[in-house]
């Protein structure tokens, strides 16, 4: 991968602040009870979700979890859909049927993950495979955390994977919690990279909290994935800085991991990072972090005021439509 | 009959090996993928000359793994191919139960996405099978919206249903009742023909009482 421009490394810190604060200004409506369904949040985690995706290319394809709305940000979905999406609007990508992140099309680069976990990385295999065969020299990345490595659907996808030597790169978040399961209860393992020998496939963890470093390690598996070295697994070790979703206090948690993982904020971390090495200036960063809290309150007065889908279409699209009925060439058959 | 018009008579399971051939040829979109479908030619026989005559790449010899032959196919067919996923029994439908009921089904419907798949295999009992490789999984299925469901009778249902299901722009589920793969036969007529999904054939007329059923039952209904 060349070296980041100066813009680029920017960029990537506006991604990050956009992803938080597009996430608190959720917290505040579903608060007010806007929000449609639960809210999960990915505070402390967005130097994975936005390193990760920022090292693809157009035309790749993201299969994201619910908690890694940076990768969607960066794939070019604003804050408006996912505002949209929360609040189960008309103009949502699912037109109000499905919640949070759940919506995509492979043709604007994301797909849609489901409530079962694990079930996405033999999906986005098969979009790596259908890929391939149609001779596009796309990528696909997708996500899933410590808790959904132990499904099988995660395990036969992963060996699929491999073994088809698809372009596949999968981003193991470990943020140490499955909803209130420790990650000493989830596995044995020693680490989710691990896993990744059983498999054939190279594992490699990184500091999921270090925007650049992962920035660096997806680079690569995304180089040898469109260079035809198959899929790799990324292991991004990171905290899970609030609870599963916004109804969990977390009290499971030790206040002394928390605070441990607070000094190791990605996005503090990264803005010290830039104005240690003279990219921007204190004030540059603030600029950016209330031009990007204004545009968000205005995307959501927006979206506030916009409606809600027809009623009827709650009926609508559960088979393609318009498919005229072929007449075949004999109607009827008769003993 | 006149020798003119004496026809080859095709068997249930070899019309379901021409229908895949057929749209195989037809649409380069199409393609298969299960356990042991390539080099053994499937446990049926069903997919038999497919490797040597299309190659690798459209005849998938995959693991052992039905919730990833069906992912698989679901990501596949999201991006705009025609996959022909193989259940090798039927009954193993229920280790991809997650991924049909739960991704292909509802993807249009919540996202938009069509998933044009096909899953095929073997169903049906009366052949010493045991419990795991003689079940009839279709009620499982049928409440699930998002999906069709078919289950031919005759060789002619089997061509035709099968190249209607591989058309098909939304998820079907296709199970053949092993009884009446060699059993059942009949002289198919030449040419592409399909049968059309969701309408009922009436194979005798009366009126008393009526019966409706499908599969290997309707041979044992006209009995």
């Amino acid at each position: 991968m060349p070296p980041l421009t100066p813009e680029q490394k920017l960029e990537l810190y506006r991604f990050m602040r956009l992803n938080r604060t597009l996430e608190e200004k959720l917290v505040n409506l579903y608060r007010q009870g806007k929000v449609v369904g639960g809210l999960y949040r990915s505070l402390g985690q967005e130097a994975t979700s936005v390193g990760t995706a920022y090292s693809l290319s157009k035309g790749d394809i993201v299969g994201p979890l619910i908690r890694n709305m940076g990768s969607v940000l960066v794939m070019g979905f604003t804050a408006r859909d996912i505002l949209a999406q929360h609040m189960a609007r008309a103009s949502s990508p699912s037109a109000g049927k499905d919640c949070n992140l759940h919506f995509g099309t492979p043709d604007t680069g994301m797909v849609s993950a489901i409530a079962m976990l694990g079930a996405l990385v033999p999906v986005m295999a098969g979009i790596a495979l259908g890929a391939r065969m149609q001779k596009k020299n796309l990528v696909a990345m997708t996500y899933i955390g410590d808790g959904g490595t132990s499904t099988g659907a995660f395990h036969e996808g992963a060996n699929f994977a491999a073994v088809q030597k698809l372009p596949l790169v999968i981003v193991a978040e470990n943020n140490g919690w499955a909803y209130s399961t420790p990650f000493r209860r989830q596995t044995a393992a020693r680490s989710l990279a691990d896993r990744a020998v059983a498999y054939g496939m190279p594992g490699e963890t990184v500091d999921g909290n270090d925007v650049l470093a992962v920035f660096d390690a997806a680079g690569r598996a995304v180089e040898r994935a469109r260079a035809g070295g198959g899929p790799t697994l990324i292991e991004a070790k990171t905290y899970r800085m609030k609870g599963h979703a916004e109804h969990d206090g977390q009290t499971y948690v030790p206040g002394e991991e928390l605070n441990e993982w607070a000094a190791r904020d990605p996005l503090e971390r990264y803005a010290r990072a830039l104005i240690d090495e003279g990219a921007a200036d204190p004030a540059r960063l603030h600029d950016i972090d209330a031009e990007i809290a204004a545009r968000v309150e205005s995307d959501a007065r927006a979206v506030e005021q916009s409606p809600f889908p027809a009623p009827e279409s709650a009926l609508t699209g559960v088979y393609a439509e318009g498919v005229a009925e072929v007449e075949p060439a004999i109607v009827r058959r008769r003993w | 009959m006149t020798p003119e018009h004496e026809a080859r008579e095709t068997t249930y399971v070899d019309a379901i090996r021409e229908a895949i051939f057929e749209e195989m040829e037809r649409d380069e979109r199409v393609f298969v993928l299960g356990e042991d479908i390539g080099v053994y030619g499937g446990a049926f026989k069903v997919t038999d000359g497919l490797l040597a005559k299309f190659g690798e790449e459209r005849v998938l010899d995959t693991p052992l793994s039905e919730a990833a032959i069906v992912g698989a196919a679901v990501g596949s067919a999201m991006m705009g191919m025609r996959p022909i996923a193989e259940m090798q029994f039927a009954d193993f439908i229920s280790c991809a139960f997650d991924m049909i009921t739960n991704y292909a089904a509802k993807s249009r419907y919540r996202t938009g996405v069509g998933v044009p798949l096909v899953v095929r295999g073997p169903s049906g009992g009366g052949v010493h099978g045991g419990p795991f490789h003689s079940q009839n999984p279709e009620a499982y299925f049928a409440h699930t919206p998002g999906l069709k469901i078919v289950q031919p009778s005759t060789a002619f249902d089997a061509k035709g249903l099968l190249k209607a299901a591989i058309r098909d722009d939304d998820p079907v589920i296709f199970f053949e009742h092993k009884y009446l793969y060699r059993r059942v036969k009949e002289t198919l007529p030449p040419g592409d023909w399909i049968v059309p999904i969701g309408k009922a054939a009436v194979r005798r007329e009366g009126r008393d009482l009526s019966i409706l059923t499908y599969g290997a039952m309707v041979w044992t209904a006209l009995d």
